[in-house]
């Protein structure tokens, strides 16, 4: 007997019992659309991730000082502000002496060093509006490290600032975001203005000597998003203003190492890793360690990757669930229909011609059930997607997952009962009432 | 040459007609239940039975006197404890498992009682079922199937569901069944013993026709002793063994 025949059985078997067999199918519609949903979800998130962060620099090397036996430092990365909390003495920081000897080291492999020092949270009053303050975050750079960023926040107004000209002046450069907010009017009257700047209850004041563009990226929008008063935006001072400002003189919780072209970033941020890490064989609490934003992204998606793994397994749960299902009605199936099992044995049916039909329609049950639960998955997980504000990406693999597990299900939870009908004795099947 | 010249003067028989090979043959056909067990039951106490290719058979007794363990055995659907059957040739019981249904499938067409059609198929979809266990193409089917079905009187209704069709036009859909692959042996079992004399009586001439004019070999078992009259030979089983035979009327009566 063709498998063609089998199907057209399975469906009209399907067909008699309508409302049962979508009842059935439920269970296995529910799970995969959930587990589709969140995969296309979970991918929408860490395709944007991924996408906003490689286009950041794939050649940049951080170094940041981490704490040692600390599991946020792994998780952080060079990402300073996860360091807040935790400040480590003056002795601890990355001195200008390693960089040089680092720049000295691999002078081939690294074209500059970007720096830049943490000073806080800066308020400022709101413009036209005094009872409210703005805060933006307060940092020293060196002028490597704000050239990096003309590519992606190319400056509007004046300029980025100069290592020497401006060293240990009141200048900063800022976004136009902050423009618009703290100081009013154009972008290019801001330039020459002076702010006044409160950090860590002190007021400072500031010349503007550039304006920069403002981008929101998505991915500070999706670590925490920004309520209007706290504005995601950056004031950059000069390096030693910020030494004087934070209390430091000199050391850097944090660098970065702009590589060369063509350097194997894997083993040179190991290579970076090891050369600064070595300076801290004797400090108990601290050490430094390198990483890149590749290895970050890695992280990252790593990371999301595990959670929608988790909420997968969840919803795998439910489809057990769901051929549980299948697998009870298809029981129930085959006790209704004894005395067809009885007439078709009796009509020339090998037992595994009545075991086929019978793992064959559960099969199809659980692929339509499956099939409407793609639909259904897919549509779910774009909607969600748009309304977290991403490109939706449905997961072919996890479609493709979702579909042969389906029928995985038909198979395992088919072949019980399946098996029952097929060794039922013919004569006791046909005088079955 | 002692085996070859048995098997020589079998053929030298057929040939000239004046022998056959029998269809059905029975030597000392006992059925227990409950083999080993106290209530040890034995409903067939050694039956001897031939039937010859052509024949028109009823078997009748009281409820209780073993027919339908009979029509279980003879219609393959279950072994015998003890006893040598061989149908058309075949030992059954050497046979396996799937020879078994491949038997019941080519070389017996069943009608029950209670017509045991598949009620979400249409008429058309029952009388291919044997076809679609034997292999046969679909066109092929199909076409079979159209042609039993109107041999039967039911063409106009082929589309129809057994839901839709009376407990005669049921049973003609399920005789038609039966004829399909084209099988040496007939097996019915109480055929009209759901329906009433007229419609009865329509059945019971399709099975004389299915006799006459096809000539299939039918072994009709009933408790009705009228209808069994009309057959050529009748049999009286009673308490698990055959006390009668003899010969019918083959007079139709009016039931």
């Amino acid at each position: 007997m063709a498998l063609f025949e089998y199907l057209s059985m399975a469906f009209s078997s399907i067909r008699a019992n309508k409302m049962r067999s979508l009842l059935t199918m439920l269970g296995i519609i529910i799970g995969i659309a959930a587990v589709i949903a969140i995969e296309t979800v979970g991918g929408s998130l860490s395709g944007s991730v991924s996408d906003s962060m490689s286009g950041m620099g794939v050649n940049s090397i951080t170094v940041s000082l981490t704490q040692k036996d600390s599991d946020t430092a792994t998780v952080g990365g060079g990402r300073t502000r996860l360091f807040m909390n935790s400040s480590p003495d003056e002795d601890d920081l990355i001195t200008q002496g390693m960089i040089d000897e680092y720049l000295q080291a691999f002078p081939d492999r690294v074209d500059h060093v970007e720096l830049s020092r943490t000073v806080g949270q800066g308020t400022i009053e709101k413009a036209g509006d005094p009872q409210t303050t703005i805060t933006a975050n307060v940092s020293g750079a060196n002028h490597d490290a704000l050239a990096a960023k003309e590519e992606d926040t190319p400056i509007l107004s004046g300029r980025w600032l100069d290592d020497e000209r401006d060293a240990g002046r009141r200048v900063c450069v800022v976004s136009e975001k902050f423009v618009e907010q703290a100081v009013g009017g154009s972008v290019r009257d801001a330039v020459g203005q002076r702010i006044t700047l409160t950090i860590n209850r002190m007021p400072y004041d500031f010349y503007i000597t550039g304006v920069y563009a403002y981008v929101e990226d998505s991915y500070s929008t999706f670590m925490g998003a920004s309520d209007d008063d706290s504005i995601q935006t950056n004031v950059y001072i000069p390096l030693d203003t910020a030494a004087q400002i934070s209390g430091a003189s000199s050391g850097y919780q944090s660098i970065t190492a702009v590589t060369t072209a063509g350097t194997d970033m894997t083993s040179f941020v190991d290579t970076t890793g090891n050369f600064f890490a070595s300076y801290y064989t004797r400090n108990d609490t601290w050490t430094a360690s390198a990483s890149s934003l590749s290895t970050l992204v890695e992280t990252m998606t790593e990371l999301l990757d595990t959670v929608s793994l988790a909420i997968a397994a969840i919803a795998a749960i439910s489809l057990l669930v769901g051929g549980i299902g299948v697998m009870n009605i298809m029981t129930v199936s085959v006790t209704e229909r004894t005395r067809e099992i009885g007439t078709r044995k009796a009509l020339g049916a090998t037992n595994a011609a009545i075991r086929t039909q019978f793992i064959v329609e559960a099969i199809v049950l659980c692929l339509i059930g499956g099939a409407i639960g793609v639909v259904l998955g897919v549509t779910l997980g774009a909607a969600l997607s748009n309304l977290l504000g991403y490109a939706a990406r449905p997961s072919v693999e996890a479609i493709v997952i979702a579909v042969t597990f389906s029928m995985g299900i038909g198979v395992f939870f088919g072949y019980y009962p399946a098996n029952k009908a097929a060794r039922l004795d013919p004569i006791d099947a046909l005088r079955y009432e | 040459m002692p085996q070859d010249s048995t098997a020589f003067a079998r053929e030298v028989a057929r040939t000239i007609g004046a022998e056959s090979e029998p269809l059905i043959r029975m030597q000392g056909i006992r059925k227990s239940y409950y083999i080993g067990q106290p209530n040890e039951l034995e409903i067939l106490h050694g039956i001897d039975l031939t039937v010859y290719p052509g024949e028109f058979v009823a078997i009748v007794g009281e409820s209780g006197s073993g027919k339908s363990t009979l029509m279980n055995v003879m219609g393959v659907l279950d072994r015998p404890t003890a006893g040598n059957y061989t149908l058309d040739g075949v030992d059954i019981h050497t046979a396996k498992e799937n020879e078994l249904a491949a038997i019941r499938n080519s070389k017996i067409g069943f009608v029950f009682q209670t017509y045991n059609l598949i009620g979400r198929q249409s008429a058309l979809k029952n009388v291919e079922l044997p076809m679609l266990y034997a292999g046969v193409p679909a066109a092929e089917r199909t076409a079979r199937a159209q042609q039993w079905l109107e041999r039967v009187g039911m063409g106009n209704r082929m589309r129809h569901r057994p839901n839709e069709l009376s407990g005669g036009q049921k049973q003609r859909v399920a005789i038609a069944r039966a004829m399909v692959n084209d099988p040496a042996l007939i097996l019915a079992d109480e055929p009209t013993g759901a329906l009433d004399s007229e419609t009865s009586r329509v059945v019971m001439d399709l099975f004389h026709e299915m006799h006459e004019k096809y000539h299939k070999t039918i072994v009709l078992i009933t408790h009705n002793r009228t209808l069994a009259d009309e057959c050529q030979r009748v049999l009286t089983l009673h308490d698990g063994r055959i006390v009668d035979e003899r010969k019918g009327g083959g007079i139709r009566g009016t039931l």
